[in-house]
């Protein structure tokens, strides 16, 4: 019968011959190649100290970026909370006053914005719904932390201008974060 | 006896007893750290410069940890498996002779607990009830994957230890002698014992791996089949016991390879060391760090091999101890008996 596919493959089964049987040299040649395992340069990232570094569109946490004055450029719009296909995005509209323009560059703006950083599945979609260029995902990492409220980034950890590098969870140890829940 | 004439004895007990513990505390950390460098990763580094507190932390770790007695099982003998495999682990160390004599305040002081006419035989018989501790830690627990790990166990220790006596016959014949003390003073002067018996060597070193329940021989805790073999069912410092004493016997099976085949503490330019410093203490010492030296090289072996060679079938086991080793075995005692008969002198 013809193959159906050139993957089909003969088993050989010949006799193993003396040297094989004494299965010695093969185990000796086993723990060279081990040993020189052991001298080789090892692949570990020491991660708090050392970070690997990512490619510029590495999608990493959120960011909602300010236009050149300084003002906001969400309009909470809400097309990336229908892009997401994890639904993590949640926000709030609100219409702007006077006197605000140079904190909000429409007429509305998001008052609430909230990401689910636990729900997130960090595609990217959200960039890509976005028609105002508001929102982009940075090379950050989510920082771990005891407390599952704490992954719910709202605008006071998105908006353009948090120091990122301070982004290490309120809560520290185990047990601040029983308190914390009590 | 009077008390006095005791106390380098105690001291040496007690001294024996903390250097093994510690060979074997840090044995469990060179175990991940060769392991780890071995498969190019660097290993726990967290808990101290470079990681050295590393057993400590676990010493910790399994003293708090919950301890948990199976109801179903018979608890009196679950808590004797443990103990006896690290008694019987603890007490084999005492006839190997960790260096020559050191003279102190005028006195001689051989660095070896007891010198048994019997030595070699003794260290068997030890080891020997060891086994019973896995036995019967795996029978009480109740649990089918723990008495499975028992009965491989006893087994395969049956098995091998045939072969490993036999090429320790052999040993004896070139040797005449049994006193590990006697064995070690033969060698002076690199005469060591690996030159005659490589044979003998290559069959003690492969049911020493056996013994010690080490990979490629590590069926009794064969965690892909077994869960966790003979200590399926242990928690706590109990489970750190069984642990332990495999540390412990890989130091001392270490300890046993350097002494019969490796010279124990001699080692090359001896006597002109003692001739240039004309100090026989200095030399002891020397002497000593030269088999420590010795038997991390063995201890790293057996690591080395744990991480390169995959666990054998246990048809495998059983075909290569009875059908392997043994005949080789009796082969190894003929030849050296007949090499003896017409080659002596």
């Amino acid at each position: 019968m013809q193959a159906l596919s050139n993957r089909k493959k003969v088993l050989e089964q010949k006799k193993m011959t003396l040297v094989e049987r004494l299965y010695l040299p093969a185990i000796f040649q086993g723990m060279g190649i081990t040993l020189r395992h052991f001298f080789r340069r090892k692949a570990t990232v020491h991660y708090p100290e050392q970070k690997r570094s990512v490619p510029a569109v590495f999608r990493g946490l959120h960011v909602l970026r300010k236009d050149e004055n300084g003002a906001e450029r969400c309009t909470a719009c809400g097309l990336c909370a229908v892009a997401c296909p994890a639904e993590a995005i949640t926000m709030e509209g609100g219409e702007r006053k006077a006197g605000e323009e140079h904190l909000y560059r429409e007429e509305k703006y998001a008052v609430k914005y909230e990401i689910n950083m636990l729900r997130c599945i960090f595609c990217g979609f959200c960039e890509d719904a976005c028609p105002k260029e508001a929102i982009f995902l940075e090379t950050t990492f989510a920082p771990a932390s005891y407390d599952r409220n704490d992954f719910i980034y709202g605008k006071d950890r998105l908006v353009e201008g948090f120091k990122r590098h301070e982004l290490v969870s309120p809560i520290t140890t185990l047990k601040e974060a029983q308190e914390a829940n009590k | 006896m009077t008390l006095l004439s005791l106390l380098p004895t105690l001291i040496l007990i007690v001294a024996l007893f903390a250097v093994t513990m510690l060979v074997a505390l840090y044995s469990t950390f060179a175990e991940r750290k060769v392991a780890a460098f071995l498969q190019d990763r660097v290993g726990p580094n967290r808990a101290g410069p470079g990681g050295i507190f590393q057993p400590l932390a676990d010493g910790v770790k399994f003293f708090m940890k919950e301890e948990v007695i199976p109801v179903a099982s018979n608890k009196f003998l679950f808590v004797l498996g443990p103990c006896i495999a690290i008694m019987c682990a603890l007490m084999t160390g005492i006839v190997v002779p960790w260096g020559d004599t050191l003279t102190l305040f005028g006195a001689s002081i051989p660095l070896q607990i007891v010198d048994l006419d019997i030595g070699i035989l003794y260290v068997f018989a030890v080891v020997s009830v060891g086994v019973y501790g896995i036995m019967i830690g795996g029978w009480a627990s109740n649990n089918k994957f723990s008495l499975m790990g028992a009965i491989r166990a006893s087994s395969q220790i049956i098995s091998y230890e045939i072969s490993m006596g036999l090429s320790i016959v052999a040993l004896l014949l070139v040797t005449g002698t049994m006193s590990l003390h006697e064995i070690v003073t033969q060698q002076h002067g690199m005469h060591w014992n690996i030159f005659y018996q490589p044979l003998g060597f290559l069959l003690f070193l492969i049911c020493a791996f056996a013994e010690t329940n080490r990979t490629p021989f590590d069926l009794p805790e064969c965690e892909t089949e077994l869960v966790g073999g003979y200590h399926t069912e242990y928690s706590s410092m109990k489970l750190g016991f069984y642990l332990f004493s495999e540390y412990i016997n890989m130091f001392i099976s270490g300890a046993i390879m350097a002494t019969l085949f490796f010279g124990g503490y001699n080692f090359p330019f001896m006597d002109n060391l003692l001739q240039a410093t004309g100090s026989q203490n200095l030399v002891t010492i020397i002497g000593t760090a030269f088999l420590f030296l010795k038997i991390f090289f063995f201890i790293f072996f057996f690591m080395w091999v744990r991480w390169t060679i995959p666990r054998f079938r246990y048809d495998q086991l059983m075909n290569l101890g009875w059908k392997g080793l043994i005949p080789l075995g009796i082969f190894n005692v003929v030849a050296t008996a007949v090499g003896l008969l017409f080659f002596r002198n």
